[in-house]
């Protein structure tokens, strides 16, 4: 019992974790807070179902084609819309609350384009599942390679952000984007690439999710609540600290779901979201 | 002084116009008129708060859910009035545990927060209905017709006006716009910060629960999906800003015109209709952020250089 929430969790934690990162890189290096992000993640398994079914494209394979598509429309989306935005708040804190507007409306533009496109029910694909063992566990393999497909695009990524240039770049505008035009970084760049950076990883962690799970074109919502609540359990703008806390959050819920109540895990994921911003508001691991 | 003796007969007119308006419509007539009213009470209680601190609560629908809720909970066992009091009681407490522990947070949490309260008191009811009560569903017979739910909605949206023009004429309304402006300086100019938040929002928060409690018995028959649809939380932050969050007649600009428009796309484009909603959202924030209102007077200060213009100036009849 123990051991099968403790496998589960993980497995959902990855695509939790990945979710995550995404996001914490658009509010961090970006400072865009982007409530459509759950739509994002939901359009991009939309595109992989419609590739799966109508051409018969391998998951993996549409998932190397997802991935930069949802780059350039994060790049497009922070060009046309974002950026007139941040250019017109400037100084004063208005960014905030502007975004969080625009990106509503943009919330609901999408999700009105996918319920007309692709209508409102429940959709599925059936790749792969079939049941593997793994500690006497049953998983199917699909969510298996979704764990896979997750650790290696967040991990590459946590290493990119360390190791190179431009990750160092990139962690000097979500630190002090006062100060980073000081030392010749073009903040507006980092700023666009942060944020379709964050769009790609949606688009990853919504395509694995498309692997194993059911979902509807209205259930974008969920997947922007949890990934806020694992940003802000993690720390805003920081990496690892949203990669832990999307592993924490995925065994807690997996818990919560196997042992008391499955109607019960959006509660659970509150009350956590509540302790620890009445706790700890800068996050369990600090900011950056 | 003229004009301040005509900024308070004006509405007392459009008031008793409007008490009278349900004798000259038919049905439908008078569920626009409901409708409508409903909107202008939701979107000027939001902006009570909103409006001048700026922050923006997307919880509104939690509060008129459990105003509607408790009705339907209450309505068989306590006599109504009782139970409008004690709707207005646990939206007010709701209110009070949720802005202690949230109102301290800075603006984008809030947001989230309020974002996440909906969804999260709908799951809640709907677990305890069907683990604890059994029973999903509940009906709402009561002796009220359309016309009593109507004057009592309108009694609400004018009591809702008149104290937002109280407390923006008061110490109280001035903190909260200095809050809105900057925190830091209101609580060096001596603004109880916390005190003066919570008082807003709980005050806010009443009326939007009552709002819920008085419409309730047009639905009959009421279950969480119904009453707690997250539309109506985006509805009316959309309507306020649309007419501008930090007037006093603002919220009703917004939402007279929105709420028919909404209702004539949902009629005729039931599927796009999240679509319009969305395009809605983009451009009020990228052509009016300020609002309607503080666009026509941009617009009309523009030729006449430097003129000093008062707000209740222009008020929608």
């Amino acid at each position: 019992m123990l051991l099968t929430t403790l496998i589960l969790g993980l497995v959902l934690g990855g695509t939790y974790a990945l979710l995550a990162l995404g996001l914490t890189l658009q509010y961090g290096i970006s400072r865009i807070m982007n409530l459509a992000y759950g739509e994002l993640t939901l359009l991009a398994a939309f595109v992989l179902v419609t590739l799966f079914n109508a051409l018969a494209l391998p998951p993996l394979l549409g998932i190397a084609l997802i991935a930069p598509a949802g780059y350039a429309l994060g790049w497009l989306l922070y060009t046309v819309m974002m950026r007139p935005l941040v250019a017109r708040s400037g100084a004063t804190g208005r960014l905030d609350v502007d975004s969080i507007l625009a990106t509503f409306g943009l919330l609901f533009l999408i999700q009105g384009g996918m319920l007309v496109v692709f209508g409102s029910n429940f959709t599925s694909i059936s790749y792969l599942d079939q049941g593997v063992r793994i500690l006497g566990v049953p998983v199917a393999l699909n969510r298996l390679i979704a764990l896979g497909i997750c650790l290696v695009a967040g991990g590459g990524l946590v290493a990119a952000l360390k190791l190179t240039r431009w990750g160092l770049t990139l962690r000097a505008v979500a630190l002090t984007p006062g100060s980073a035009p000081l030392v010749g970084i073009d903040v507006t760049r980092a700023a666009r690439q942060g944020f379709a950076l964050g769009t790609a990883l949606a688009s990853v962690g919504g395509a694995s999710v498309a692997m194993y799970q059911t979902f509807s074109a209205t259930d974008g919502v969920v997947f922007t609540m949890k990934a806020l609540v694992i940003v802000i359990m993690g720390g805003v703008g920081n990496v690892a600290g949203a990669l832990i806390a999307g592993f924490a959050l995925a065994l807690f819920e997996t818990f919560v779901a196997t042992a008391i109540d499955p109607g019960l895990t959006l509660a659970a994921t509150f009350t956590i979201f509540l302790a620890v911003l009445l706790w700890r508001p800068q996050g369990l691991f600090g900011r950056v | 002084m003229a004009k301040s003796l005509l900024s308070l007969l004006l509405p007392l007119a459009g008031l008793v116009i409007l008490g009278f308006a349900p004798l000259a419509v038919s049905d439908y007539g008078l569920g626009l008129l409901i409708g409508g009213v409903t909107y202008v009470t939701l979107a000027s209680g939001w902006a009570l708060f909103s409006g001048p601190t700026r922050y923006v609560s997307l919880a509104t629908v939690a509060f008129y859910g459990v105003g509607a809720y408790t009705v339907a909970v209450l309505n068989e066992t306590l006599p109504y009035p009782l139970v409008l009091l004690a709707a207005g009681g646990i939206g007010a407490a709701m209110a009070l545990v949720v802005g202690l522990s949230t109102l301290r947070l800075a603006g984008v949490y809030f947001v989230i927060f309020t974002f996440g309260l909906a969804e999260l008191v709908r799951q809640l009811i709907t677990w305890f209905e069907v683990n604890v009560t059994g029973t999903l569903g509940r009906y709402i017979f009561l002796d009220l017709t359309a016309r009593d739910i109507y004057w009592q909605m309108l009694a609400l949206a004018a009591a809702t006006l008149a104290l937002t023009a109280w407390i923006r004429r008061g110490r109280l309304g001035l903190a909260l716009r200095v809050i809105g402006d900057d925190e830091v300086v209101a609580a060096h100019s001596g603004v109880n910060l916390a005190r003066t938040k919570l008082i807003a929002f709980v005050l806010s928060a009443t009326i939007l629960t009552l709002a819920g409690a008085i419409a309730s018995p047009r639905w009959v028959y009421v279950e969480p999906a119904i009453v707690f649809n997250p539309t109506v939380s985006f509805l009316t932050v959309i309507m306020a800003l649309l007419g501008g969050a930090n007037r006093l007649w603002g919220p009703t600009l917004g939402a007279v015109p929105l709420f028919l428009v909404f209702e004539w796309l949902s009629s005729h484009f039931p599927d796009t209709y999240p679509i319009f909603l969305g395009l809605l959202f983009i451009a009020v924030v990228f052509l009016l952020p300020d609002g309607i209102l503080a666009g026509l007077e941009k617009l009309r200060r523009r030729p006449v250089a430097d003129k000093t213009d008062t707000a209740t100036a222009e008020e929608p009849a």
